[in-house]
C-alpha cells in the first residue's frame, strides 16, 4: 500500500466512493451476466424443470375424486367402515354423480375408480341412468339401483380412492401394493413384471454400452492415428449413420436380419447353416439395431479425446524399453479415461430411453420401460402409472451417474 | 396443495386460451358449415367420394372435412372450454365409449335418425352410430401349406400345420383366439375371459403355442411376413390382406372365428349443428352411399344391404358379408375398456417368462 493512500485515508470519502463505484460496477456485470443466462434458464425451466416436476407430481397425484366428488370424499373421510356410510355421504354422492357428467368429471372417476375394482365403471353407470331426480332415503334409491351400493367394501374402495396423494402407482411400477389392511406385499406372481422390466431394461442399456465401446474403442484409436486424408473419409462413413431417420435404419435392420433377409439368404447359400437362424424379434435383433445407432455418440467423445493424445508418449515409453501392449495399456488408455467416460454414459442414458427399436425389432420379452410409458400414456391415459415408471426410471437414471460419477473421478485422481 | 392447484388452474386456463384460440379460428373458417372429422388417408378419400360430396349437391348443406388421429383429448379439450368447432367425428369404439362416459358425445336419439333397425346389431351404441366394419382374421399362406386351416384350433395345430404363427403382440384379440382354439363357443368367449378361471385357461392355451409364435404390432406387419415366408399364418386385419391379395399374392382368409369392430359416428356434445349432423349420418348409413364407400376400400357396410350392390368379388371380402359375419364375434369394447389394463399386465409379465 502506498505511503499516498495511507495519507488519504482521514478524509475517507474518495476510498469510498470507489468502493461504491466498483460495487456498482460489479452489481451491473451481475445484471449482464444474468441478462445473458436469463434466456436459458427460462427455456430450461419451462422445457425441463416444469415438465419433469409435473411428471413427479402426477406419479402420486390423487385427487380425481376429491376434484370431481369433495362432499362424498370429506363425508367418507368420517366414516368408519364398519356399517354403510351415513345418509348425508349417500345423497351428496347421489348428487355430484349427477353433476359429474359435465365437464368429464365422471370420466375421471370412473377411471380412478376402476383401478380400484373393474366393476366400477360400469356400476356408476348403470346408477346415473337410474338416478332419479330426488328421494327420501338415498340409501334404499342406490341400492335398488345396484345391490352393489349396498357392501361396505364397494364404499370402502371408494374411500381407499380417496386421498388427494397415493403410493399406488409407485409401488405398482416396483411389482408391489398395498393389502387389505394397508401393509405393501408383491402382487400376485403372475403378474409381475415391472422389476424384471427395469432390470432388463438395465441390461440391454449396459450390453449396448459395453458392445459400443468394444467395437468403438478401437476404430476411433484407427481414426485417431491415420493420417487426416483416409480418417476424414472414415469419418464421413461413421457419421453417414446421422444423416438417415432412425426408423429407417431400424426397419433396414429387420430387412436384413427377417429370416428370407439378406443375412440369413446368404448365410444358407454359402452351406453355413441350412435352416435361417431366427436374428429379429428378439434381444439379438435389438443389440445389432441399438449398437449400430448408438455407436456415433460413443466414437465422437473417444475420438475427440484421443485426437488431444500426444503420440510422444507412448513412443517414449517404448523406448524406454515397455512392451508395446504395456505402453498402451498403462500410458496411453489411462488418457482416453475422459473420453470412454464421456461415451458410455452418453451411450447408456440415451440407450435407457429406447423406445421405437426395441418395439420394432424386440420381442414381448425385450420391451424396456418406456415402452410401458407409451403404452399407459397412449392406450389406456394411466398417466399415473406412465409417470411412475418414469420417475423411477429416472431416479435410477441419476444414481447411477452419481455412483459412476464417483468410480470414474476417484479412478482419475488415482491415476494421476 | 394450494400451490399445486394454483399452477393447474393457470395451465388449464392457458391451455383454454389456446383452445379458444383455434376454435375461433375454425369457426371463422366456416360459420354455418357442418364440420366432419375422419381418420384421414385411404379411408378419408373412400369417405369423401361416398358421403361427403354427394351429400353436400343433395342436401346444400356446406361440409368442411377434416382429419385426426383419434386422439379423444382434443374433443375433451373442445367440450371442456366450452368452444366446440367439431361436429361429427369418427370414433374407434374404445374411444367412443370413454367419450361416451366422460359425457363428450351426445347421446344418440334412434326416433330422430329414422333408420329403424336396418343396420346391424353393434351399429347401436349410446352415444355412436357405426360407420363401417373392420376385422381381424387368421390369413394364411396358400403356397406354404398343404393342407388349408378352417379354424383357431388349426393355428394352434403344429403338427398338421408346421411353421411360426403370427400373432398380435397383446392381450386384445389374443385371449379370445386362444379360448376360440380351446373350444370356447363364440358367445361365450367374454363371458368366460369375464372369470380368472376363464383368463387362465387362455394364458394355459397360449402356453402351448408359445414357442410357435413371432409377435406382430404393426399392422402392416402381418401381410409382409407371409409374402416374405416368415410366418405361414397369422391373424391380421382383413383390409391388409386385401391390399396384399391385390399384388397377386396367394394369401387366403379364414373367416370363422374373426373378430371384427366399428367405427362409429359421434356427435360432439354442445355441437351447433346437431340436427345437419343427423342428416349426415342418415345420409352415410343409406346402402347405396354406403356401397360406394366399400368399394373404394374394403371395409364393411354396416347396412346389411349396400352388400348386395357390390359386385360378388368385393363382397365377399366384406367382414359384413352374411357367410363372413355367421362365424364372426363382435369385439366386446366394454369389456376392454375395463379388463384391458389388467389383462395387458398379465399378458406382458406371461410374455416375458
Amino acid at each position: 500500500m502506498s505511503t499516498n493512500a495511507v495519507a488519504a485515508r482521514p478524509e475517507a470519502p474518495p476510498e469510498a466512493n470507489l468502493k461504491k463505484q466498483l460495487k456498482r460496477a460489479d452489481r451491473l456485470r451481475k445484471f449482464k451476466a444474468i441478462g445473458l443466462v436469463a434466456p436459458l434458464a427460462l427455456f430450461l425451466i419451462v422445457v425441463f424443470v416444469l415438465p419433469i416436476g409435473s411428471m413427479l407430481w402426477r406419479s402420486v397425484d390423487n385427487t380425481e375424486l376429491e376434484s370431481v366428488m369433495p362432499r362424498t370424499v370429506a363425508g367418507l373421510q368420517q366414516w368408519d367402515g364398519s356399517d354403510l356410510p351415513e345418509e348425508a355421504t349417500l345423497a351428496a354422492f347421489a348428487a355430484e354423480l349427477r353433476d359429474s357428467r359435465r365437464g368429464g368429471g365422471l370420466g375421471k372417476v370412473g377411471r380412478r375408480l376402476n383401478y380400484e375394482d373393474n366393476q366400477y365403471r360400469g356400476l356408476l353407470m348403470r346408477t346415473l341412468r337410474g338416478l332419479p331426480a330426488s328421494s327420501e332415503n338415498w340409501t334404499q334409491t342406490l341400492i335398488e339401483i345396484d345391490p352393489a351400493w349396498g357392501e361396505t367394501t364397494t364404499w370402502r374402495e371408494i374411500q381407499r380412492a380417496s386421498p388427494p396423494v397415493t403410493d399406488r402407482y409407485v409401488l405398482a411400477s416396483l411389482d408391489l401394493e398395498r393389502g387389505a389392511d394397508g401393509e405393501i406385499q408383491r402382487i400376485d406372481a403372475q403378474n409381475r413384471i415391472y422389476q424384471s422390466v427395469f432390470k432388463r431394461t438395465m441390461v440391454i442399456a449396459g450390453g449396448v454400452t459395453l458392445i459400443c465401446l468394444a467395437l468403438g474403442f478401437p476404430l476411433a484409436y484407427l481414426l485417431a492415428t491415420l493420417p487426416p486424408k483416409t480418417s476424414n473419409l472414415l469419418m464421413i462413413l461413421v457419421l453417414l449413420p446421422f444423416w438417415t431417420s432412425l426408423l429407417v435404419r431400424t426397419a433396414a435392420w429387420i430387412i436384413l436380419l427377417q429370416s428370407n433377409g439378406l443375412i440369413n439368404q446368404s448365410l444358407i447359400a454359402t452351406g453355413i447353416i441350412d435352416t435361417p437362424l431366427q436374428l429379429v424379434f428378439n434381444r439379438i435383433g435389438v443389440f445389432f439395431a441399438m449398437v449400430h445407432i448408438l455407436l456415433p455418440f460413443m466414437i465422437l467423445p473417444l475420438y475427440s479425446v484421443m485426437k488431444g493424445i500426444s503420440p510422444s508418449y507412448q513412443r517414449a515409453a517404448v523406448s524406454l524399453g515397455a512392451h508395446p501392449f504395456a505402453a498402451f495399456w498403462q500410458v496411453y488408455a489411462p488418457q482416453t479415461i475422459s473420453g470412454v467416460a464421456a461415451g458410455t454414459i452418453l451411450v447408456f442414458i440415451m440407450a435407457l430411453g429406447y423406445y421405437i427399436t426395441p418395439a420394432l425389432v424386440g420381442g414381448p420379452a425385450d420391451q424396456m420401460v418406456s415402452y410401458y410409458v407409451a403404452y399407459y400414456t397412449n392406450t389406456t391415459n394411466n398417466w399415473g402409472m406412465a409417470a411412475a415408471l418414469g420417475s423411477i426410471l429416472l431416479a435410477l437414471t441419476l444414481l447411477l451417474y452419481l455412483v459412476y460419477h464417483r468410480l470414474v473421478n476417484r479412478k482419475q485422481l488415482i491415476r494421476s | 396443495m394450494k400451490k399445486n392447484n394454483l399452477m393447474r388452474t393457470r395451465l388449464a386456463r392457458s391451455v383454454a386460451v389456446s383452445g379458444l384460440l383455434t376454435a375461433g379460428l375454425a369457426a371463422s373458417a366456416g360459420a354455418q358449415a357442418l364440420t366432419v372429422i375422419s381418420f384421414g388417408g385411404a379411408s378419408g378419400d373412400a369417405m369423401q367420394k361416398a358421403y361427403y360430396g354427394p351429400f353436400e349437391e343433395k342436401t346444400g348443406i356446406e361440409l368442411t372435412p377434416g382429419d385426426y388421429n383419434g386422439e379423444l383429448s382434443r374433443i375433451r379439450a373442445m367440450v371442456e372450454t366450452g368452444n366446440v368447432s367439431w361436429d361429427l367425428v369418427e370414433m374407434e369404439s374404445p374411444e367412443m365409449v370413454r367419450g361416451c362416459f366422460e359425457g363428450l358425445f351426445e347421446p344418440i336419439d334412434w326416433q330422430r335418425l329414422g333408420l329403424g333397425d336396418v343396420l346391424i346389431d353393434s351399429a347401436f351404441d349410446e352415444c355412436g352410430v357405426g360407420s363401417f366394419v373392420w376385422s381381424t382374421v387368421l390369413a394364411y399362406d396358400a403356397d406354404a401349406l398343404e393342407a388349408a386351416p378352417a379354424s383357431w384350433e388349426d393355428f394352434w395345430n403344429v403338427e398338421d400345420f408346421p411353421g411360426t404363427r403370427g400373432l398380435r403382440r397383446g392381450a386384445k384379440y389374443t385371449l379370445e383366439f386362444a379360448l376360440m382354439a380351446d373350444g370356447v363357443p363364440n358367445e361365450e368367449v367374454y363371458d368366460v375371459l369375464m372369470t380368472e378361471e376363464g383368463v387362465d385357461r387362455a394364458f394355459a392355451k397360449l402356453d402351448e403355442l408359445k414357442d410357435h409364435i413371432q409377435w406382430w404390432e404393426a399392422g402392416a406387419q402381418p401381410p409382409q411376413w407371409l409374402v416374405a415366408g416368415d410366418v405361414v399364418m397369422t391373424s391380421s386385419y382383413n383390409g391388409r390382406i386385401a391390399a396384399a391379395q391385390e399384388e397377386g399374392n396367394n394369401l387366403e382368409i379364414v373367416w370363422d372365428g374373426s373378430l371384427y369392430d366399428l367405427d362409429y359416428w359421434a356427435i360432439v356434445s354442445g355441437s351447433e349443428h346437431v340436427d345437419e349432423a343427423y342428416q349426415f349420418i342418415e345420409f352415410a348409413s343409406q346402402p347405396e352411399n354406403q356401397a360406394v364407400y366399400s368399394s373404394e376400400i374394403p371395409y364393411g357396410p354396416v347396412h346389411p344391404d349396400a352388400i348386395d350392390q357390390l359386385d360378388e368379388e368385393q363382397a365377399r371380402r366384406m367382414p359384413t358379408h352374411a357367410d363372413n359375419l355367421e362365424g364372426a364375434l363382435a369385439i366386446n369394447t366394454g369389456f376392454w375398456v375395463d379388463y384391458g389394463e389388467q389383462l395387458e399386465q398379465r399378458f406382458n409379465a406371461w410374455a416375458t417368462h
